[in-house]
């Protein structure tokens, strides 16, 4: 018997000229003009932009323990809406994913749920404390074969804990992801430290605490030879760090998240939370900064960090409300809206930052792959021509605490393939 | 007037210089033998308070009661809000109660604005006080001390007064609130304090900032002093309260440097020996005690204005009608978010 077939006909490949695609089973079996339809399901590109599936090496997936803002089957749905292939769940769950046994909990989750492949990221300590190193070969060795480590939600503020988990994951080829934040220049930090938050009166949370933690991370990780990551970048300064680093040819990679691309703290004078995340929103220069670093690939990547939050936890005064967006089902939008459509990457470079690069970064087999034959089908269509007002009445997350809400943003995922699998058929779930 | 008193940032001169007229004529209502209008008689204003701060209180419900309202004090210790309950369930609560005014204290900054924007509740805001942001009627009481010690009296504003204030800046609600309202009734306001207690970025504020107090004293028609909380040395923003007081304290001796008819000011309550000498606080260019009676005619001019700004306020025709207050000018509260 047969495999399913799928032809994507008539999109732009990386978004160069529209060629067929020619799905067969879970893999990409020819790419040209003019493919044979026979026995296959059409689907009419029309001239639609066609990606590798997206792979984010970022996402907070919330279960086990809070599954009242997300569980992993409602997470891998939005982020299939979002056309994303393969997110990583971060390890801040309850209890925290520092054991093989809860990172292969999650990882059999994704697999059940079948929208998107789930990579758990193991806590770099016990419990996130930052004083004892969790069993990362454990994790390694499980079933969910963790490579990307990290405390996201804190930090490793600690030098010689950071330094021996840079060291030890060196055994098997991990990366630790680093969440800069210097936990004392922040305490009772609620916004960006400058202009905004002077005249607001909200506690600083000053660009200084992430640059003095990058800073210090790169040196580190040029000592002992090893690969960081750097989370959600934020800052100008943080961006210089970088460069500086990867110029030195040190192994430093790093990630910004689509909200950091476009959003600034001016926002924070309406005090609504909505606009509470860690790191903070910072300045127009930073944003500048942000995408002009992401265009040069100084920045390797785009990473949501997608942090879903109940309504509640939101809808209160900014001091109670809990930081974090939700950030898969637009990502691929803002990422259209603030480096594609204003001229400062191609689509083809849009592939790179957020699948290609993060694949590599993560060490994930079959993602972030080319649009070639013989490669795995996991592919997302966008209608770039789409502009819409966001409404996260129809997300797909449990959670609906979204920025951009009301906001016009450009770009819609209509088709996302898993494997060959349809997940997302016509914009809508299959 | 404006529905919400949320920040002096969002009061016009002539809307601040309205404020503090109405307070002279509320302040007259004092000095009779019935110390009661019977303005907002049937309204009900509620004090709704997070933080305890007994002095602001007592001084928002005098207010409302000589202006005849219903008061009701809820405070968040041994109510609901100590049961976990959040801001949106007892803003909700309040309002199903009829609440025509809320005047909330509140250790987060912005709580009052996400009070007076997020529909909870459709009657009036007035910032009591929130976190380190704003306490606007402070800053018109301050105003109106000010003005009636330098001043020209009703219809008047501060143009080319000096005000020194010393302190805390970075955590205080008074300061920001008086920079706002000072500058906009016209005075030259000038921050002073150690380093480490201003914000970092503070150039767009409209006033100057000096870390030399006995640079500024000469030149002062004003010098206010802010409370300094002892815990702040703990957290290194100044090495001891020795080394605090002699730097940036007000004694006998900087007093003797300013000029001969400015004022010391001080919005309680005082830490003697710390950021203020005993002999500074009890002299009578000392106005700690006389900010106090004014800030009740002031709070209650904000009551009335925001509660029925369109009648008059004193009804007495003995009056002279020029002084009653005259019609709000037109609105421009902060109820729209931000783009």
């Amino acid at each position: 018997m047969s495999q399913h077939k799928t032809l994507i006909r008539g999109a732009k490949v990386l978004g160069d000229r529209a060629q067929d695609v020619l799905i067969d089973g879970a893999t990409i079996a020819e790419v040209g003009q003019g493919l044979d339809a026979a026995g296959a399901t059409v689907v009419e590109a029309d001239g639609q932009i066609l990606l590798p599936g997206l792979v984010d090496l970022h996402t907070h997936l919330r279960e086990p323990g809070r599954e009242d803002s997300e569980t992993v089957l409602t997470g891998t749905r939005a982020a299939a809406v979002g056309g994303f292939t393969a997110v990583h769940a971060m390890a801040n769950t309850f209890p925290v994913a520092d054991t093989a046994g809860v990172v292969e909990q999650v990882w059999r989750l994704g697999a059940e749920a079948g929208y998107c492949d789930v990579q758990p990221v193991g806590a770099v300590t016990v419990g996130l404390e930052g004083k004892q190193l969790a069993e990362l070969g454990a994790m390694h060795e499980s079933a969910a074969g963790v490579t990307v480590f990290s405390d996201d939600g804190k930090c490793v503020h600690d030098a010689v804990i950071m330094r021996r988990a840079l060291e030890y994951v060196k055994a098997f080829d991990g990366v630790v992801a680093q969440h800069a934040q210097e936990p004392r220049l922040t305490e009772g930090a609620q916004m960006n430290e400058g202009v905004v938050s002077a005249e607001l009166g909200l506690g600083g949370w000053p660009a200084v605490a992430e640059e003095s933690i990058i800073a210090r991370d790169v040196l580190l990780a040029a000592h002992v030879g090893s690969r960081v990551h750097i989370c959600h970048l934020s800052t100008a300064g943080s961006v210089e760090i970088v460069r500086w680093a990867k110029s030195k040819g040190w192994n430093v990679t790093a990630e910004v998240t689509p909200h950091h691309l476009l959003l600034t703290d001016d926002l924070v004078r309406s005090y609504d939370p909505v606009y509470k995340v860690n790191p903070p929103l910072r300045t127009e220069a930073d944003v500048a900064a942000l995408r002009e670093a992401l265009a040069d690939g100084t920045i390797d990547c785009v990473a949501t960090d997608h942090a879903p939050h109940p309504h509640e936890d939101k809808d209160c005064e900014w001091g109670a409300a809990a930081m974090g967006m939700v950030g898969l089902e637009t990502a691929l939008s803002v990422v259209q809206n603030t480096m594609v459509d204003s001229g400062l990457i191609t689509w083809n470079q849009v592939a790179e930052r957020m699948s290609f690069r993060p694949a590599e970064i993560g060490r994930l087999a079959g993602q972030g792959r080319p649009i070639a034959a013989g490669e795995p089908a996991n592919l997302t269509l966008l209608d770039s021509a789409y502009r819409g007002q966001v409404d996260p009445v129809h997300f797909a997350s449990r959670s609906r605490n979204t920025p951009y809400r009301g906001r016009d943003l450009p770009g819609r995922v209509t088709h996302t393939f898993l494997r060959g699998r349809a997940t997302v058929m016509d914009g809508n779930l299959t | 007037m404006k529905r919400h008193l949320i920040s002096a940032a969002d009061l016009s001169r002539d809307d601040a210089v309205l404020i503090l007229d109405t307070a002279e004529e509320m302040g007259r209502v004092a000095d009779r033998p019935i110390k009661k209008l019977p303005t907002l008689r049937g309204r009900t204003v509620v004090n709704l308070f997070f933080e305890d701060s007994t002095r602001t209180r007592i001084s928002f419900e005098a207010a409302a009661k000589r202006l005849s309202a219903d008061v009701i004090n809820f405070s968040a210790k041994g109510s609901s809000v100590s049961k976990g309950e959040s801001l949106k369930d007892t803003a909700l609560t309040l309002e199903a109660m009829g609440a025509d005014a809320v005047v909330i204290r509140h250790h987060d900054s912005g709580a009052p604005h996400r009070l007076a924007t997020s529909g909870w509740i459709g009657g009036s805001v007035v910032n009591a006080g929130d976190g380190t942001h704003e306490h606007p009627t402070q800053a018109l009481l301050d105003a109106f001390t000010l003005r009636r010690r330098l001043g020209d009296g009703p219809g008047t504003d501060l143009a080319g007064r000096r005000v020194t204030i010393v302190g805390d800046i970075l955590h205080s609600r008074v300061a920001r609130s008086n920079v706002h309202l000072l500058s906009t009734l016209g005075a030259e306001v000038t921050l002073v304090a150690p380093p480490t207690l201003v914000p970092v970025r503070t150039e767009q504020w409209p006033c100057e900032v000096s870390y030399d107090l006995d640079a500024q004293l000469a030149k002062s028609d004003a010098v206010m002093m802010l409370r300094v909380q002892r815990e702040r040395m703990n957290a290194a923003y100044f090495p001891t309260e020795r080394e605090y007081a002699r730097r940036y304290g007000l004694n006998g001796q900087r007093m003797a440097r300013m000029p001969e008819h400015s004022v010391v000011m001080h919005p309680g309550p005082m830490n003697r020996g710390m950021e203020i000498t005993a002999e500074v606080a009890d002299s009578p260019r000392c106005t700690a005690v006389e900010q106090v009676t004014n800030g009740v005619s002031i709070r209650m001019a904000v009551l009335y204005l925001l509660l029925s700004g369109a009648e008059p306020a004193v009804t007495d025709t003995s009056e002279n009608p020029a002084a009653a207050p005259a019609a709000a000018p037109g609105p421009a509260t902060r109820t729209e978010e931000n783009a």
